[in-house]
């Protein structure tokens, strides 16, 4: 039976495989269409769209950061400047082990244990997929090392990167200012995008206030990347289509600052805390910007530790502090030549007038008295005479009869009591007293009223005014410009990186600030120019090569009781005076303005007037004619005590 | 071509060339070997480029191809009788060895596809994807056709048992390959349309209850087809790269050694399941189609063996060996570009590794086999 079916089977069976072999194949040539057709729809018809997928997975954008601009002093010497350095990163989330890895770290060397937990904690502050730089400014020794045990780790990097490097150190750091690391609060106020790949930014003086400039435009380059991140720029893989932009060097900037002078003032402070500026009354620039004790910029731009960082901020010295721009004093009797020019031009006194300093002043109708700040009588005395020997009880009863309406309407133009407008951030305002400001100042009806006795005070620089030392070198550039005033400035001019073609920037006047008549003006000159001749600061002009004028003042640090006497050695140091020195020279013609503060410095002739005359001396020595006779000597020998 | 058939004049015999006689004697099918070897060395020449230029890579796998080549001729001078004899035999060795290779797994804790004889590891599901065709014939051999519904449910055993198993391993890929390969057998042995039709309806179901027997990376990979872009990091990374590699090659592809996603290792599994889309993005459509042109000649060789064999055994087991090379080739084609799951099947001939060379061709040589010596079973 089987045969027989076999048999009959056979023919049907082979019809049927012919026909199941025809299924097949129609089968198949349906599936290869359908896969053809979906090669198609991903290779020809979405194209673009899966190029530009690859694209993305394969091109990483990697920022080119731009040359930060220099910064030139005004004899074109170099303040701040850029240096490659390298540097350990490490990435997080790439390395298996962090433990292990730090541990490694410090076994071969690059890590100091003793940083090892600040390390570990500046880290930890990071998100895992960001880059934090390690350790900074490698040594070739290092870097050889490190290059040597690589492979052990995956995630840490040595990388190249520019550092600001500022070739003078502390100096003119106040003015200059530093680049630190992009802090939260910088991220909230700069446009993200155009920082990345930046890590420093300005945090203080031109390098804050020229920010945009110095910065540049950071450019980018697109590099492949594989699929774990890691760059095979140099593996010879690809490729033709990556993009890539220069990036633009940031501007130049050639400051207003002498260095010679600017040093010579740091040096001058002999390590006392204090502020010098010195102003050209013709642009406004500013020569000297010191503010001392100072700081090394470097090491906020080479990533400064947190126990560095303490150091600084906790330093009873203040070394952060600008005290030329943010520092609060009274003026002292820095003050007097203006009130004196207030005098003559509301018709107080008379150049010829003379009064008669018994050493005390006793107030009208007062039983009040006022001393004599550095005791002693000065007899009878004319304005010149009283500016000169910086008589005090002849500047009370001015100010009694001036009264403060007038004295703040004589002061205000000058400067007093608001910011100069320097270039740079931070700058405070001190304070012109007047009737409204004490009435806004005190609560209490009866402390708000102004007493003849506040006027008395004002009368010397004391009580309530007070001045930031830039403030005061604004005024003493307003007197030696006779009322001509431009504002102060640290840019004078930039530089384009590329053609160093200098752009100036043009001075800018303020107002012309009238004080007195002509002839009122030269009685003050007058008494400020026997300041230094025969007055109280005779002992530092003696020998200079040009003639000084200037005025001497000491300004209480804090108050002594109304009977007692100020004894200086009997003070704490840092409770001691603080000494003032304003000075313009030439007298003749004044190519410098000067104002200088020593904290605690005790007489302003003893410890600020040096000071003066250094800073003149390096700026001007160099820039008078060397035929001008030493007129000094003479006047000193004319004069000498 | 030239056709060697029995009976044929003398002028045609002195016609054929050196390499013919060969051929002929080694029980060879020219045409079909060019065909093997054209895809071969294709998938050489990529592999080269898709191992990341490395030779070793493209060493170990000629060497895989010498094997297979070796088992092809082998295999193609056995007698169809005795690989029918042997087709029992060969099954229930490999269905001891799946066990085997189970029960390591589970005394192993992990997955397990791999026996190691000491001088060779080998998959025994490999064996499989041979042996179920192999049973399969055998059993029908001197059956009337279609099979009865008797019939079908012992070959249904005669499939899915192995592929049970190896799906245990887990091995799903695999898995399905060797019931794909057993169920093209019964449908070339004229399985009705009604019963494709209903059985087409159960499998709905049946998916459904193999759903929840899935392990949870089987589950994913099937939930990421669905879904690529549910997870572009995880699961559906490698299908929505491999659709960006071939996409991005476009119509003539990036040049040899020039896919950044390939090269940059952007595109997992890139030499051995993923290959085709390194294909795909260096030679861009015309290399794909060319590859495929290749394969369909291949098939359709085989397949044009598979009619001219003269008994039920042989052309089952023939047409079922053509079809499941098709398959293959469809499914690593269809999961790469996007159209299928991901379900781990190597592209035939061009994949790095596994046994799975050496099995296809040793699957080729039993179709030459079972062709070059029909006239003697006719006789």
């Amino acid at each position: 039976m089987a045969g027989a079916v076999r048999i009959k089977d056979l023919q049907k069976e082979l019809r049927m495989f012919e026909g199941r072999s025809i299924f097949a194949a129609a089968t198949i040539a349906l599936l290869c269409l359908l896969l053809i057709g979906r090669l198609v729809l991903l290779q020809i018809v979405r194209y673009d769209y899966y190029t530009e997928l690859s694209q993305g997975n394969r091109a990483r954008l990697e920022p080119i950061p731009a040359n930060r601009g220099l910064i030139l002093d005004r004899n074109g010497a170099v303040l701040a400047e850029n240096q490659p350095s390298y540097q350990l990163e490490l990435v997080r989330e790439q390395v298996p082990d962090l433990e292990q890895t730090l541990n490694a770290l410090v076994s071969i060397g690059l890590i100091p244990p003793e940083e090892l937990n600040d390390v570990r904690r500046l880290i930890r502050s990071r998100r895992g997929f960001e880059t934090v730089p390690v350790r900074l400014r490698l040594t070739e020794e290092q870097i050889a090392r490190f290059a040597v045990h690589r492979h052990q780790f995956p995630g840490v990097e040595i990388q190249a990167r520019s550092t600001r490097f500022y070739p003078h150190g502390a100096l003119a750091v106040h003015a200059l200012g530093y680049v630190g690391s992009i802090s939260e609060s910088d991220l909230a106020r700069i446009d993200r995008g155009a920082y990345v790949g930046t890590s420093l930014i300005g945090k203080l003086g031109v390098e804050a206030a020229r920010e945009s400039q110095l910065h540049g435009h950071n450019g980018f380059r697109e590099i492949l990347v594989n699929a774990q991140g890691r760059s095979v720029q140099n593996q010879g893989v690809l490729d033709r289509n990556l993009r890539s932009e220069a990036p633009t060097a940031g501007t130049d900037l050639i400051l207003s600052l002498d260095m010679p002078a600017q040093e010579a003032a740091e040096k001058a402070f002999l390590g006392r805390r204090g502020a010098a500026i010195a102003l050209d009354p013709h642009t406004g620039d500013v020569l000297v910007l010191a503010s001392m004790p100072g700081f090394d910029p470097g090491i906020f731009g080479r990533g400064i530790t947190g126990v560095e960082y303490r150091e600084l901020e906790t330093n009873i010295d203040l070394p952060l502090f600008n005290r030329a721009l943010r520092g609060i004093y009274p003026p002292g009797s820095t003050v007097k030549p203006v009130l004196g020019m207030a005098g003559l031009a509301y018709g107080i006194v008379t150049a010829d007038q003379t009064k008669f300093c018994p050493g005390v002043y006793h107030l009208p109708n007062s039983r009040r008295i006022a001393r004599e700040g550095r005791g002693g009588v000065h007899g009878t005395v004319s304005l010149r005479a009283a500016i000169a020997e910086s008589c005090d009880v002849y500047f009370y009863d001015l100010a009694y009869h001036l009264d403060v309406d007038r004295m703040h309407e004589f002061l205000e133009p000058f400067g007093f009591g608001k910011p100069t407008g320097i270039d740079i951030a931070g700058e405070r305002s001190g304070i012109l007293p007047s009737r409204e400001w004490k009435r806004k100042r005190f609560k209490n009806p009866s402390d708000g009223a102004w007493y003849p006795g506040d006027s008395v005070n004002f009368g010397i620089g004391q009580g309530f005014m007070s001045v930031t030392p830039m403030q005061l070198a604004q005024v003493t550039s307003v007197l030696a410009g006779q009322g001509a005033v431009f504002q102060p400035r640290l840019v004078t001019a930039t530089r384009d990186p590329v053609t160093r073609e200098i752009t100036k920037v043009d001075p800018i006047p303020l107002p012309h600030v009238k004080g007195g008549t002509p002839e009122q003006w030269k009685v003050i000159m007058e008494g400020m120019r026997d300041t230094m001749t025969r007055g109280t600061a005779r002992a530092i002009a003696t020998t200079a090569e040009y003639h000084m004028a200037g005025k001497t003042g000491t300004a209480q640090a804090f108050s002594v009781a109304q009977n007692a006497k100020y004894v200086e050695k009997d003070v704490a140091e840092r409770l001691r005076d603080h000494s003032w020195f304003i000075a313009f020279a030439p007298a003749e013609s004044p190519q410098i303005a000067v104002a200088v503060l020593v904290e605690n410095g005790g007489f302003g002739a003893s410890a600020a007037a040096p000071i003066a005359r250094q800073i003149m001396d390096a700026y001007l020595l160099p820039r008078l004619p060397k035929a001008t006779p030493a007129a000094e000597a003479t006047a000193a020998g004319e004069f000498g005590p | 071509m030239i056709r060697i058939t029995p009976g044929s004049d003398s002028t045609a015999r002195r016609t054929l060339s050196g390499a013919a006689r060969i051929l002929l004697a080694l029980k060879l099918d020219g045409p079909l070997l060019v065909g093997l070897s054209l895809v071969a060395i294709y998938g050489l020449v990529v592999l080269y480029s898709a191992s990341g230029q490395d030779w070793g890579t493209v060493l170990r796998a000629a060497t895989r191809l010498g094997i297979g080549t070796v088992a092809m001729l082998a295999l193609a001078q056995v007698r169809p009788q005795q690989l029918r004899a042997a087709a029992p035999w060969l099954w229930c060795i490999g269905l001891v060895m799946l066990i085997i290779v189970d029960a390591m797994g589970v005394i192993g804790k992990g997955a397990q596809r791999w026996l190691d004889l000491g001088f060779v590891r080998f998959q025994p599901s490999e064996i499989m994807k041979l042996a179920v065709p192999m049973f399969g014939a055998w059993y029908l051999r001197e059956r009337p056709l279609p099979p009865t519904a008797p019939d079908l449910a012992i070959l249904a055993g005669i499939i899915l048992v192995p592929a049970g198993l190896t799906a245990l391993q887990p091995d799903l890929g695999t898995a399905v390959l060797i019931t794909i390969g057993g169920v093209l057998l019964v449908i070339m042995a004229g399985l009705s349309v009604w019963f494709m039709v209903g059985a087409f309806v159960v499998g709905g179901v049946g998916a459904w209850f193999g759903w929840s027997m899935l392990h949870d990376y089987q589950r994913n990979r099937v939930l990421t087809f669905l879904d690529p872009q549910s997870d572009p990091l995880g699961a559906g990374y490698h299908i929505i790269q491999s659709q960006i590699a071939i996409g991005s090659g476009g119509l003539f592809g990036k040049g040899w050694m020039n896919g950044s996603q390939s090269q940059l290792e952007y595109l997992p599994e890139r030499h051995t399941d993923f290959i085709f889309a390194v294909i795909g993005e260096e030679f861009g459509l015309l290399g794909l189609t060319l590859l495929l042109l290749l394969y369909l000649f291949v098939v359709a060789r085989a397949l044009y063996l598979a009619a001219q064999t003269q008994d039920t055994f042989a052309r089952l087991l023939a047409s079922s060996l053509a079809l499941t090379f098709f398959v293959y080739i469809f499914i690593n084609a269809g999961m790469v570009s996007g159209l299928l799951p991901v379900v781990g099947v190597p592209l035939p001939l061009v994949s790095y590794g596994g046994t799975s060379m050496v099995t296809l061709l040793a699957g080729f040589g039993i179709l030459m086999a079972l062709y070059s010596h029909r006239k003697l079973i006719g006789s």
